[in-house]
C-alpha cells in the first residue's frame, strides 16, 4: 500500500501551521486546501492575490478573478489584491512562509528540476524559480517513481534545474524524506511501506 | 492637457513604429490590454518585440499579432496556451527569451523606479544563470538582471479619470503597473473614463504621471480556464 494523491495532500497540509502565508502549485499540491482544516492559512496567488477562495458557482465566474492557473476563483473576507512586482516581492523577500509545489526530479542535495524536459515542447518556468528561490520553505509533493518505474529522488537530477539546494521537504506516494547536509532522511513511512521499500526505490543517497 | 483619444487606433498614431519594443500588461487573458492589440494588427506594424508574461492564445490576445507575424521576439514566463506560438517557435521564426515571472514583473518596475539592473536569488544554478554576472552579498549568491525600458507601454485597467489615474478591478491588475512604468509613451485602455474628483485619491492603484494616453471601449474579457463548484457542495 501507498498514499494516494489525496493522502499525499492531506500530509503535505500538517507541515502548515496557524498563521502561514502559502502558496501552491499545480496538481497534488492544490488538493493540500481541501486539508487545512481549522488552521488559518492565506493562500497566495502569485498573479496578485492574497486570500485565495475556492472556484465560484456556476454563473458567478469572474474573468477578472483568476488563479495562477488561469483558473477562475473567487475571493474571501480577508482577500487583497496588488501588482505581480509586489507580489514577487514578497515571494522574494521571503514573506510567503512556503510552497508546496510538483516535481519531475529532486536530489539528495535538495536540487528541483519541475519545468524543462529538453526535446520536448517547453512551456516556461512561469513563477516556480522565483517561488523557490524566495520562500521560507520548499516542500516538493509528487509520485516517488516514474511511470517506468524509475526513481525520482535522484543523487543528481538530470533534467535542466528550477533551483539549487532549495527543496526542504519531500513527500511522495511512500513517505516523508527530508533534505539534510550528507543525504535525506526518511521521516515517515506510508501506511503499509517499510524504510527498505522506500531505499529500494530511491537511487538519492538515504542517510 | 488632453489624455483621452476616440479610439485605440488614434491614441497609437505617432508612437507605433516597426521594430520596437512593446511592454504589455495582463495575465494570461486577465487584464490584457485587447483593443490595442487589435489595433496594432490593423496597422501591420512589423518586427516587434513583446515583454509579456504571456503570449495569449491563438485567436485573442498577442496571439492575434503571432498570426499575421508581426511579432519577432517575445520576452515571458510561459507560454504554453498558444499553438501557432510553438510553430514558429520551432520553426525558427520567433525568438523567445524566457524570464521567471517575477524577475520579469521586476525588470520592468525597475526600469519605471530608473533601475537599470539588480541582484536576485532567483534562478542562481540554472540556466537563467548563465552568462549573468554573479555576486555574493552576506554569504549568498545573486545574479545580475537587467530592467527592461520600453519603447511603449500599452495596458488595461478597469476605470480611468481624464487625467490618466488608474484603478484595476481584482487580479486584473497583475503585470499591468510595472508594465505601464517601463514605457517611454504608456496607453492604458480602460472600461470607463470618468471626469477628475470621481476616483478616490486614496485609492488609486497607477498614479496618472505614467499614462499618457487613455482610450475607453468595450471589452470582451475573455475566460481562459472556467471552473466552477456545484451549489450542492455547499
Amino acid at each position: 500500500m501507498a498514499w494516494d494523491r489525496n493522502q499525499m495532500a492531506a500530509r503535505a497540509a500538517q507541515e502548515l501551521e496557524d498563521g502561514m502565508y502559502v502558496n501552491l502549485g499545480i496538481g497534488i499540491p492544490t488538493l493540500v486546501a481541501n486539508y487545512v482544516g481549522d488552521k488559518d492559512i492565506t493562500l497566495q496567488s502569485e498573479n496578485g492575490m492574497l486570500g485565495m477562495g475556492p472556484f465560484p458557482f456556476e454563473g458567478d465566474e469572474d474573468p477578472d478573478l483568476i488563479n495562477a492557473g488561469k483558473q477562475t476563483i473567487t475571493e474571501l473576507a480577508r482577500t487583497s489584491y496588488f501588482d505581480s512586482a509586489t507580489s514577487f516581492g514578497m515571494i522574494r523577500g521571503g514573506k510567503i512562509a512556503a510552497a508546496i509545489l510538483g516535481a519531475m526530479e529532486v536530489s539528495e542535495k535538495g536540487d528541483l528540476a519541475n519545468w524543462m524536459i529538453p526535446g520536448k515542447l517547453v512551456k516556461g518556468m512561469g513563477g516556480a524559480m522565483d517561488l523557490v528561490a524566495g520562500v521560507g520553505r520548499v516542500i516538493v509533493v509528487m509520485d516517488h517513481t516514474n511511470k517506468h518505474g524509475e526513481s525520482k529522488v535522484l543523487k543528481e537530477c538530470t533534467l535542466p534545474l528550477t533551483g539549487k539546494a532549495v527543496v526542504d521537504l519531500i513527500i511522495t506516494n511512500l513517505g516523508v524524506l527530508e533534505v539534510g547536509h550528507k543525504g535525506l532522511h526518511i521521516l515517515e513511512c506510508a501506511e503499509g511501506v517499510t524504510p527498505d521499500e522506500i531505499r529500494a526505490a530511491t537511487e538519492a543517497t538515504i542517510v | 492637457m488632453n489624455k483621452i483619444y476616440g479610439s485605440a487606433a488614434e491614441a497609437l498614431d505617432g508612437v507605433l513604429a516597426d521594430g520596437m519594443l512593446i511592454a504589455a500588461g495582463g495575465f494570461g487573458l486577465c487584464g490584457i490590454p485587447e483593443l490595442l492589440l487589435q489595433a496594432i494588427k490593423e496597422k501591420g506594424t512589423k518586427n516587434l518585440t513583446f515583454a509579456s508574461n504571456n503570449a495569449g492564445v491563438d485567436d485573442f490576445g498577442i496571439g492575434i499579432l503571432l498570426q499575421t507575424k508581426q511579432v519577432k521576439k517575445m520576452i515571458s514566463s510561459y507560454v504554453g496556451e498558444n499553438a501557432e506560438f510553438m510553430r514558429q517557435y520551432l520553426s525558427g521564426e520567433l525568438e523567445l527569451e524566457f524570464n521567471p515571472q517575477g524577475t520579469l514583473a521586476e525588470r520592468m518596475r525597475a526600469a519605471g523606479c530608473g533601475i537599470p539592473g539588480f541582484y536576485t536569488k532567483t534562478g542562481v544554478g540554472t540556466v537563467i544563470a548563465e552568462g549573468k554576472e554573479h555576486k555574493e552579498f552576506n554569504g549568498e549568491t545573486y545574479i545580475l538582471e537587467e530592467g527592461i525600458f520600453a519603447d511603449l507601454s500599452i495596458v488595461k485597467a478597469w476605470k480611468a479619470d481624464d487625467t490618466g489615474n488608474l484603478v484595476f478591478r481584482k487580479t486584473a491588475r497583475n503585470f499591468n503597473p510595472p508594465a505601464a512604468m517601463c514605457g517611454k509613451v504608456c496607453i492604458a485602455e480602460v472600461e470607463e473614463i470618468v471626469p477628475r474628483g470621481q476616483l478616490d485619491p486614496d485609492n488609486i492603484h497607477l498614479p496618472g504621471i505614467y499614462v499618457h494616453r487613455i482610450i475607453q471601449g468595450d471589452h470582451e474579457k475573455r475566460i481562459e480556464q472556467r471552473t466552477v463548484r456545484q451549489r450542492e457542495e455547499a
